[in-house]
């Protein structure tokens, strides 16, 4: 909003595309359905309530599927949920988006091979944007998975295919081995290992 | 009423003392104290004697579970406690055979057991004989089988959902 604020103080004009604005204004009021299946629904509450306060991002959960873009599958799908699952989820009006938090929405979790009673993965279903992983997923975790989904309406075009965007953000987003050289560089093989003994051999020179 | 909590043996007694030879001994491991009834034509009129005889008094079934011992019978457990009035708690076991699952309910003398035995019918497809509503608690009700049988199969497919891994 601080950007937006300032150039309307200057007393100018803001140019943008329709399509820009759309996404903007939809990528800033994702209603989420209001609904949790499992212990993933109490981090998500907690994710609501005032600590991390999702309505800070226009998200705040609507208890009727028609009038929710988003739909996070908090917890474990059990066959006696899947057809409620489902049936919610063609009550959405698109363009809808569904974030799987959590293992057990994502793959089954720990019911993976005993579990007769559990959905191994909520995508058997329905279409998922966006996986969350964790047992259960800590509040930032969701946040991320959140704002993945924003980044996601952010590149889509009008008339254009969701396939499309999802394949634009993917080759935005950097290689994770990258990101993860970046916070560790000693585990980029021998030469930051030989780095590293370099860096200890000098030390105890200088001492 | 004096509390007067009972050991085992002595419940074991005053219901032998009441409807002769159909409790087995009590058996005693580290765990737990148990007997069971042999004779399933008096597990009720057992279990409302154990609920209503004055030195007996329990009031209350914290549990009843089932079990599949794997050797082709199946086992209730109930779990009695005399709550607030004498403090003594009690186990008994009734076992029947899986070509016949059938054990007299105690959900008219236990309000519990009308849940509980609708679980361990779910479960474990043991039919209780007098309870007036058994029908399947947690899986669907279109669910084929009983989850928690030593043979069960996962079946391949739930309404066109892919069920194994």
């Amino acid at each position: 909003m601080g950007l937006l604020d300032a150039k309307f103080e200057k007393g100018g004009v803001v140019i943008s595309k329709v399509e820009d604005l759309l996404n903007w204004s939809r990528l800033s009021s994702m209603w989420p359905m209001s609904f949790g299946l499992a212990c993933c629904a109490i981090e998500m509450m907690a994710t609501n309530a005032s600590n991390y306060d999702l309505e800070r991002f226009g998200i705040f959960p609507r208890s009727s599927p028609r009038q929710s873009d988003v739909m996070i599958v908090a917890g474990t799908v059990t066959f006696k949920m899947a057809e409620r699952v489902k049936r919610l989820y063609e009550q959405m009006t698109e363009p809808r988006y569904v974030l799987s938090m959590g293992s057990c929405a994502n793959c089954g979790g720990p019911y993976w091979e005993h579990g007769y009673h559990v959905v191994k993965g909520v995508d058997r279903i329905i279409p998922v944007d966006v996986y969350v992983p964790g047992c259960p997923p800590r509040p930032e975790a969701l946040i991320g998975g959140l704002m993945k989904i924003q980044e996601l309406i952010r590149e889509e075009e009008f008339g254009g295919k969701r396939e499309d965007a999802k394949k634009r953000l993917a080759a935005k987003s950097a290689p994770a081995e990258e990101v993860i050289m970046m916070q560790h560089p000693y585990l980029a093989g021998s030469a930051g290992q030989a780095k590293k003994e370099k860096e200890v051999e000098e030390a105890e020179t200088a001492a | 009423m004096q509390p007067k909590p009972l050991t085992i043996d002595e419940i074991a007694a005053i219901v032998r003392d009441k409807f002769g030879d159909v409790i087995s001994d009590p058996v005693k491991t580290p765990t737990a104290e148990f007997f069971t009834i042999t004779d399933l034509e008096y597990l009720q009129a057992v279990m409302y004697f154990l609920r209503e005889d004055d030195r007996l008094k329990f009031n209350y079934l914290y549990c009843l579970s089932g079990v599949d011992n794997a050797d082709g019978t199946l086992s209730v457990v109930y779990h009695l406690e005399s709550l607030g009035i004498h403090g003594h708690r009690l186990e008994v076991k009734a076992h029947c055979t899986v070509e016949k699952p059938e054990i007299p309910s105690v959900s008219e003398i236990w309000r519990t057991a009308d849940w509980h035995e609708r679980e361990a019918y779910d479960l474990l497809g043991i039919k209780f004989i007098g309870h007036n509503d058994l029908r399947r608690i947690l899986c669907p009700e279109d669910w084929e089988g009983h989850p928690l049988r030593k043979d069960y199969k996962v079946a391949e497919y739930y309404h066109g959902i892919r069920v194994p891994y």
